[in-house]
């Protein structure tokens, strides 16, 4: 498989990075020569292997459904770019 | 006091507690070390202030007799960590003049030891890099050079301030973290010890996230002993990290031998690959007669998907970090691009001007290999072959107690001369599959090379066996005798 300049500007729009046209075909050669390398993994026969989801093996915990936290509004926007109102504000999303 | 700069952490810690020096004196001279290094790059950020005061409550408390085990002692910290209303930012653009309102509990856990903050250490960014050149701030130089040359080295990456800092003398230790590499690499490069532990057994809460199910933190420092210390007041369980490892701490430092009587040294027959230096693979053979000398029987094991590691990391990492750093939208924190109009303008503004190539490269893989009709292909792929990678360590610690290979296929390379990014990611080929299988694995220093630049063995240990992986470290280092130092040039 390998990615053509229209999908690297999907991606980038996935990835919510801009990217102008001369940076797209900058990546295309780039990434496709990563996959190409990452692809020799199709030489693996992993048929009956489930997929590892904990590198050590450990049940997750429970906690009491319990606020432990809290009352640090403050803090939270302590480094926002732009908290008005006890908010954070954005671009106006809806005209 | 500037010979105090040269002392490892325990000369200091017990040259401390027994008043042959004060904390301040110590302080003092690595204040001044770091003042004088400038031309490293190795701090982002220099905070005197904070080892002073630590310094000062140390002296106040060592008449009172009840001192922590880092008392005294000033730390670099990787810019990785959150440390509170001091900047923290990842090496990155985006979080530039990021002051978190809180602690990372491995840092906390150090202060908490009486250690202080000489500053925070430079880094790639997002610890995503193996020289040290993707972060927003520069490259940190090495403080070692070619014999009979004046080229920049780098110190490695991504923990690449930190690994310069300890062998510069500008940090008796210092925090790094390790995804894939970024301990071992760096202090193989710059002829220091790191050891990365079992993940889970330090905190990842607080930790800027790159790739969550390999992150782990760990020291770095001159000796084994000293990353012994180090390691045993960073680790501990924390329920604030999901995936924290509910173990006792064992007493590392304590448990230190050398006599390795009994114990079995495995040599993965896949490591030895096309392309490594002669010299890379002497040295390999040399710590084997090390480790038999200290009384272990070698034995060859096999890790057979050893070769399919690095693709899988490349994969998983990407993957996992485009999903970690969606978070850096310009709105809660970091950077915001001003000047366009609609939300998502300024999302996409927002993360083309604060990440580098780099990190855009990784995340634009990560996005790639979890969207839509690729994420079997791919991401699943991957996560089968690591369960591959991981049952080949559990089929060798069967076999064996410790498993030796180089650490790094190169010795340090010069700032600029790898500009391919897979030439790059090859520097992690023998790093990487440990950090698949979660594994605690140590850098420890072997040797020089032809030009006179260090290289570094490299253990690997079964899970929460940290204490075999530093008893095989220590005995190379007491046969090593590696005593070699960077000439000052900076």
């Amino acid at each position: 498989m390998s990615v053509t300049s229209q999908q690297v500007r999907h991606i980038a729009k996935l990835a919510r990075i801009g990217m102008d046209d001369a940076q797209i075909e900058a990546l295309v050669p780039e990434l496709n020569n990563i996959l190409g390398w990452v692809e020799q993994l199709g030489e693996v026969n992993t048929d009956g292997v489930e997929p590892l989801t904990a590198v050590i093996d450990q049940k997750l915990r429970l906690r009491d459904d319990v606020v432990n936290d809290g009352d640090i509004r403050d803090k939270v926007f302590a480094n926002a770019p732009d908290a008005q109102h006890g908010f954070f504000a954005v671009p106006k999303v809806i005209e | 006091m500037s010979e105090l700069t040269t002392k490892t952490i325990a000369e200091l810690r017990d040259g401390f507690r027994s008043g042959e020096f004060s904390a301040r004196e110590i302080a003092d001279s690595f204040n001044a070390a770091v003042a004088g290094a400038k031309a490293l790059n190795a701090y982002t950020i220099e905070t005197p202030e904070d080892a002073l005061a630590a310094a000062d409550a140390a002296d106040r408390a060592r008449s009172s007799g009840e001192l922590g085990s880092l008392a005294g002692i000033p730390l670099g910290i990787k810019d990785l960590f959150a440390t509170q209303g001091i900047d923290t930012t990842a090496g990155s653009k985006i979080l530039r003049g990021f002051r978190p309102p809180y602690e990372s509990t491995v840092s906390d856990n150090l202060r908490k030891a009486g250690a202080g903050m000489l500053g925070k250490l430079n880094m790639d960014e997002f610890a995503m890099g193996s020289s040290n050149e993707t972060s927003a701030y520069g490259p940190v130089m090495s403080p070692w050079r070619r014999q009979g040359s004046n080229v920049g080295l780098t110190p490695g990456g991504s923990s690449g301030g930190s690994a310069a800092a300890v062998a510069a003398g500008i940090a008796p230790g210092v925090t790094g973290t390790d995804t894939g590499g970024s301990i071992r690499q760096p202090a193989a490069f710059v002829g220091i010890s790191g050891i990365k532990p079992t993940y889970g057994r330090c905190s990842r809460w607080g930790i800027v996230s790159f790739a969550s199910s390999l992150d782990q933190a760990g020291p770095m420092a001159r000796t084994v002993r000293d990353c012994a210390i180090l390691l045993e007041a960073m680790a501990g369980f924390d329920p604030k990290d999901s995936t924290s490892l509910d173990q006792p701490v064992p007493r590392w430092e304590a448990g230190l031998s050398s006599n390795l009587k009994g114990k079995r040294v495995g040599i993965p027959k896949e490591y030895r690959i096309d392309g490594v230096p002669a010299e890379i693979n002497a040295l390999w053979d040399q710590g084997i007669e090390w480790l038999k000398d200290a009384g272990a029987t070698p034995v060859e094991i096999s890790l057979p998907h050893t070769k399919y590691a690095l693709p899988t990391y490349y994969i998983i990492a990407p993957a996992e970090a485009s999903s970690n750093l969606a978070r850096y939208d310009g709105v809660r924190y970091g950077l915001r691009e001003e000047g366009v109009k609609t939300l998502d303008d300024m999302y996409a503004a927002t993360r083309a001007a604060g990440f580098g190539a780099e990190v855009k490269r990784r995340i634009m893989i990560g996005t790639y290999v979890l969207s839509a009709g690729f994420y079997d292909a791919y991401f699943t792929k991957a996560q089968r072959v690591r369960a591959l990678i991981k049952q080949d360590f559990r089929k060798a610690f069967e076999q064996c107690d410790v498993i030796l290979t180089p650490t790094a296929p190169s010795a340090a390379f010069g700032i600029g001369e790898t500009t391919d990014p897979l030439a790059m990611y090859l520097n992690d080929v023998f790093a990487v599959p440990a950090s698949l299988a979660g594994l605690p694995a140590m850098s420890v220093p072997g040797g020089l090379d032809g030009q006179g630049l260090p290289l570094g063995l490299h253990l690997i240990g079964n899970e929460l066996d940290e204490q075999m992986v530093l008893n095989a470290g220590l005995a190379i280092e007491e046969r090593a005798g590696f005593t070699a130092r960077p000439e000052k040039w900076w």
